[in-house]
């Protein structure tokens, strides 16, 4: 700004010094000059001190061995390992902790912030206590919380706490069983693969069409109104079944419930098709709370959960209802159920047909530990869990914000125009919205990858606590590890800076 | 008060198409009331609309005339009378207002166009979405409005590209490109520069002379006097005064209507 | 069409809504059962709230052991926090190993800072420069001396002993009035025209904002002092506090240049066709607005910066969390089921007192001054 100080007519009769363009330069000659002796004077005093300790530099000892223990990586490790591949190790441990983090948090973000805007005031309160009071404190804190008060006090690895799917949680973490796909299996993924290929370009074929020629392909249609009974037979089956199976134990429950399924299926495609679904949701919203408030309110007495969720799922079932009522017929829908049932059926089927097997290793108990299954060392599930949970409240407010973003009036002229709420979500606000939330999500991203250094204090064995901890304390090249921890960061984060101005130029909204 | 002014469109005004013949109802609305939680905004409002009729809606800054058009595509909610709507009466039922809107066309104050979208994905949107119009119909439909606002040029800019009166003349053509048979106005010219007030109103003349059943907000009575058959004065939520537009503006009976012309007719 | 004409005789007199629109009754049907489907989340909301009010209250309050319990009395099954484990440490965790005679001093510290800082933010009070001056360059002086002591026949007690909320506060109150500053004038460096000074802060900024706090603590604590001159030793307090003001000022850098784009060019302008310098331009037209512009974002890198003062416990300083981290870890005689939870919780309510007192501190100063810039 100092080269405006005075405009071009008065360059005549300056004077030297104060010639803008002159004292700019010698501005920065001086900055630069003093720049230059300060490295100059810190380079010298490392060099000095380095050679009184010593230490020699370079980044030589990237090829000897590390000789010390990685408590989990995905990469092969061992002692015998160079510290080149300790590098490697941080690096795929950040990225995975991160990677999960994100994921994790993104959802939960999600649906806190657009709880916050509900105009249900407990549902609103709830989410806005969640938020004031999980950001207004450290992350570290919040990190030894979960470590240290919450995963260590956890039960001995003998009186695991037991959760349904064969989970254990104990002092040791979490331990998962791990699925172990047989070759067959090989067939499954790559046909699920090529059935979401499919699911998408349908899609787009069929929304194509739908905007060319103003209504869905006609086989589009007919298939997807049998896949949507197939669907709701598919989805009735279970839920009976399992209805059944809580009310009364007959024999041959599976004939009945297949039977009512079928019933409620061919309901679905007539006009009582509304009534078909307010019926499959009271049943499945019953057995959920039944389940629920039976689990949350042990001490209560059966007969009163029972009615409870029974008349909650019947409100459930009668908002199901009116909604379903409102849909428009299935010729102007777009037939999600078909792209489901691609998606998820057709890999069941080869499964089916293939003979395929996905076992599943169940971690067991020995006598001291463990063994099988996948588990999770506590320092990864409390860093995965603290890191979700943080970035989520800020998520949440970054996704509030967005959504707030978008003016009323938006709303207003998109119900003008008669587009129903789905059109007008899909349409109007949520293109308007993502401009708004997804830089600000990306900079979340970027500091939940940042954050996940704090690991380190908790000993999960992360790029920080690998190299600028462990590797640094062996050899000693403090320059040469910090510098190359936080080189990685700074290529993450250069990334995000990249892939964000291609986002942001190819979005912003084009103003006069 | 927001901008006032007597611009009047320098042409004959066609009005052979203007006369009402018609008798089927538009819009009619019976002892309605509305309250924004304790207060009365609208008070026993009574309206008859007839197809083809243009009614201009006047009166002081907070008397009501934006929420009584907006209860009339049901932005708004009434709590108690009845509003009729092309025969459908508007009730919470979601299909109905959803039918209600798609004949019903409103032009905003401040445009509302969809900042996201071009002119042409605009005008588009709803025929495409809401009608299920081909897009290659919507579109020609949509560049045949454009011509009639006489932007056809701006058909593939953003709205953030165009100066006020273009963009309010995009949002005209949007409702229009639903070919709705009422035709809603919420102030459209009180956030424009004088010159561009005139570009919007030859718009709406237009509209009116092709027999459009209009209902406009504006203090506009330059407007009023040459394409109005109706001038309906609104004060404290309710209707004070109506009258034609001549009888209304030379020989205004209420207090409160005298005291408002002398206001703003200087 | 000729009968339209109409005059309305009598006007209607304004009367209450038919269903009530005020009162609990009416607040509930629109906030809790607005639709069906609000009312099925009110009652899910409502069986979350049942089930887990009741152990939170017990934990805290119902089955809590008081400050005046005994450690046995926490150790019995069913008992929920041990407040007597924080009341019995307190000190600790407030000073860390500060010589208990000694006290009174980060007391007065403590004191000073707040009859000074209070009525500096109180927009009523008068005398704001007078009381900035001497909060800004007298009392750290002061404070420096009563804590460091070696004058004036005060007891020397080096910075190894400061520790607990006493050191959390210096570090942040140190930071965030170091890093204002240099934040601003880092944010002036990027807009400047001079292409040396542009490249320096936007290569500065970019930098320590893309690696984690972590990292630039640890250099600050191994590589800070291999930079300087041999035999020069740095203390620890100190480089944590390089560390973080460092790292403060490059987001609060970002924080201003923000508010420094939303000025309008007019701005600029008209303080130049006033004949002002560039740095009078600064102070008194473009600065005053920018950082008004700005105050939540300025607000947010002090609690930020709040809670990030607990990552020098990493480079094995000894703040609040590291004191509540040890006694958990090491005091034997107070053991139980619940002391360590406990102690983090204590930690946790004090810095979110802190951090949610500014944040509201932000909004009311926000209200204050919205004023002539609304969008
Ligand atoms: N959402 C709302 N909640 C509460 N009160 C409202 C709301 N919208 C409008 N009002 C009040 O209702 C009254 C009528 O508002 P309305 O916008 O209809 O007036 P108007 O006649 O259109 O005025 P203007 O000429 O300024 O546009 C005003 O007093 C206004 O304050
Ligand atoms: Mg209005």
């Amino acid at each position: 700004m100092t080269t405006l100080d005075t405009g071009p007519a008065a360059a005549p009769r300056v004077s030297f010094f104060n010639d803008p363009v002159i004292r700019g330069i010698i501005y920065q000659v001086v900055v630069a000059g003093l720049l230059i002796a300060f490295i100059a004077w810190i380079v010298g005093n490392t060099a000095a001190n380095l050679a009184a300790q010593n230490k020699t530099t370079g980044f030589d000892f990237l090829w000897k061995t590390a000789g010390f223990d990685i408590s989990f990586s995905l990469l092969p490790w061992s002692r015998a390992s160079f510290y080149w591949e300790a590098f490697l190790v941080g690096i795929t441990n950040t990225l995975l902790v991160a990677f999960i983090g994100i994921v994790l948090a993104t959802m939960l973000g999600f649906t806190i912030g657009i709880a916050r805007l509900s105009s249900n005031f407990i549902v609103s309160r709830l989410a806005t206590v969640y938020i004031e009071t999980i950001r207004n404190i450290p992350l570290l804190l919040q990190l030894f919380f979960w470590y240290f008060a919450v995963l260590k006090a956890m039960p001995a690895v003998r009186e695991s706490l037991a959760l349904p799917f064969d989970i254990f949680i104990n002092q040791r973490g979490l331990m998962l069983p791990r699925p172990t796909p047989d070759q067959e299996f090989t067939w499954v993924m790559v046909t699920f693969g090529l059935a979401v290929i499919v699911a998408i370009a349908l899609s787009v074929w069929a929304l194509r069409t739908r905007t060319l020629t103003g209504r869905y392909p006609r086989q589009i249609v007919l298939a997807g109104k049998a896949a949507d009974a197939c669907i709701t037979f598919l989805i009735a089956f279970v839920a009976l079944l399992v209805l059944l199976a809580v009310i009364f134990p007959i024999s041959n429950a599976p004939m009945l419930a297949a039977i009512l399924a079928v019933v409620i299926a061919a309901l679905s495609v007539t006009r009582f098709a509304a009534l078909a679904r307010g019926v499959l949701s009271f049943v499945i919203a019953f057995l959920i709370l039944d389940t629920a408030i039976g689990g949350m309110f042990s001490s209560l007495p059966g007969f009163v959960t029972t009615a409870v969720s029974a008349a909650v799922a019947l409100v459930i079932a009668r908002v199901v209802y009116s909604g379903a009522l409102e849909r428009p017929p299935s010729e102007a829908r777009f037939p999600l159920a078909l792209m489901a049932l691609i998606v998820i059926g057709v890999p069941a089927l080869v499964y089916w047909l293939t003979d395929a097997t996905l076992a599943f290793e169940v971690p067991v108990l020995e006598r001291f530990n463990f063994r099988g299954g996948l588990q999770l060392p506590p320092e990864f599930v409390a860093l995965a869990f603290g890191l979700t949970v943080y970035t989520a409240s800020f998520i949440a407010e970054t996704v509030r914000a967005g959504i707030q973003a978008v003016n009323k009036g938006q709303t207003e002229a998109a119900q003008s125009l008669g587009l129903k709420e789905g059109d007008r979500l899909r349409l109007v606000i949520v293109p308007q919205a993502m401009r708004v939330i997804v830089p600000p999500l990306t900079s979340q991203y970027l500091n939940l990858t940042k954050n996940s250094s704090l690991g380190a204090a908790i000993g999960y064995p992360e790029l920080v606590n690998v190299f600028a901890g462990t590797a640094l304390n062996q050899t000693g090249r403090a320059i040469e590890c910090i510098a190359l921890t936080m080189l990685v960061y700074l290529i993450f984060s250069l990334l995000t800076s990249v892939i964000m101005n291609w986002y942001n130029a190819r979005v912003s909204l084009v103003e006069r | 008060m927001s901008q006032v002014s007597e611009t009047t469109v320098d042409r004959p005004v066609d009005t052979s198409h203007m006369q009402v013949s018609s008798t089927n109802v538009a819009i009619e609305v019976i002892g309605m009331h509305k309250w924004y939680s304790d207060f009365h905004v609208l008070r026993d409002i009574n309206l008859k609309v007839m197809e083809g009729e243009r009614i201009v809606i006047a009166g002081p800054s907070g008397s009501g005339k934006s929420t009584l058009i907006r209860c009339i595509n049901r932005l708004e909610e009434h709590q108690e009378g009845q509003i009729i709507v092309n025969g459908t009466e508007l009730t919470a039922d979601l299909k109905r207002i959803d039918e209600v809107r798609r004949e019903v066309g409103m032009v905003f104050q401040h445009f509302n166009l969809f900042p996201h979208l071009t002119i042409l994905q605009n005008l588009t949107l709803a025929p495409i979405w809401v009608r299920g119009i081909p897009k290659a119909e919507a579109e020609e439909t949509a560049m045949h409005y454009l011509e009639r606002v006489k932007i056809p040029e701006q058909a593939l800019k953003f709205p953030g590209q165009l100066s006020g009166g273009q963009q309010q003349r995009v949002a005209i053509a949007r409702s229009l490109c639903m070919q709705p048979r009422i035709m809603l106005f919420d102030e459209p010219t009180s956030a424009l520069d004088p010159e561009m007030v005139k570009e919007v109103l030859e718009v709406m003349i237009s509209l009116a002379e092709d027999g459009m059943t209009m209902i406009c907000v504006t203090h506009e009575m330059g407007f009023a006097r040459q394409v109005a058959n109706r001038v309906i004065f609104m004060d404290q939520g309710q209707i004070i005064e109506q009258n034609e537009p001549e009888a209304f503006f030379s020989n205004p009976q209420h207090e409160r209507t005298k005291l408002f012309l002398s206001q703003i007719l200087h | 069409m000729t009968d339209i004409g109409f005059v309305r005789a009598d006007m209607v007199d304004a009367r209450p809504a038919p269903h009530r629109t005020s009162g609990a009754v009416a607040w509930a049907q629109k906030n809790l059962f607005a639709t069906p489907l609000d009312g099925v989340l009110t009652v899910l909301g409502a069986i979350f709230l049942l089930w887990i009010i009741p152990p939170i209250y017990n934990f805290f309050i119902g089955h809590a052991v008081g400050p005046a319990g005994t450690v046995e009395e926490c150790r019995m099954e069913n008992a929920g926090a041990c407040w007597a484990y924080i009341h019995s440490e307190m000190e600790f965790f407030i000073y860390g190993f500060y010589d208990i005679p000694e006290q009174w001093r980060p007391n007065i510290v403590f004191a000073l800072g707040a009859a000074l800082l209070i009525p500096l933010l109180m927009p009523k009070v008068p005398f704001k420069r007078t009381n900035a001056v001497l909060f800004l360059f007298v009392y750290p002086i002061v404070s420096y001396y009563l804590l460091a002591g070696g004058v004036f026949g005060l007891k020397p007690m080096p910075t190894e002993k400061w520790g607990g909320l006493l050191v959390t506060l210096i570090i942040s109150v140190v930071g965030i009035t170091l890093s204002f500053p240099i934040g601003i004038i880092l944010a002036l460096g990027r807009q400047s025209k001079m292409p040396v000074i542009k490249t320096l802060c936007i290569g500065f900024i970019e930098l320590v904002r893309a690696v984690p706090l972590i990292s630039v603590l640890f250099m600050a604590s191994i590589m800070l002092p291999l930079f300087m001159p041999q035999g020069m030793t740095i203390d620890k307090l100190l480089r944590a506090l390089v560390g973080v003001t460092l790292f403060t000022s490059a987001y609060m850098a970002e924080v201003v240049r923000g508010g420094l784009q939303a000025i309008p060019r007019g701005q600029y302008e008209a303080g130049a066709s006033l004949g002002l310098s560039y740095w009078q331009r600064m102070y008194f037209i473009i600065l005053p607005q920018a950082l008004k512009h700005v105050i939540p974002g300025i607000v947010n890198s002090f609690i930020a910066l709040f809670k990030d003062t607990s990552l020098v416990y990493i480079v094995g300083m000894k703040d609040l969390l590291e004191a509540v981290k040890t006694k958990n870890d090491t005091a034997l005689e107070w053991q139980s089921a619940n002391t360590a939870t406990t102690g983090y919780l204590f930690a946790a309510m004090v810095f979110w007192v802190f951090c949610f007192g500014m944040s509201r501190y932000s909004i009311y100063m926000e209200r204050r001054l919205n004023t002539g810039y609304k969008r």
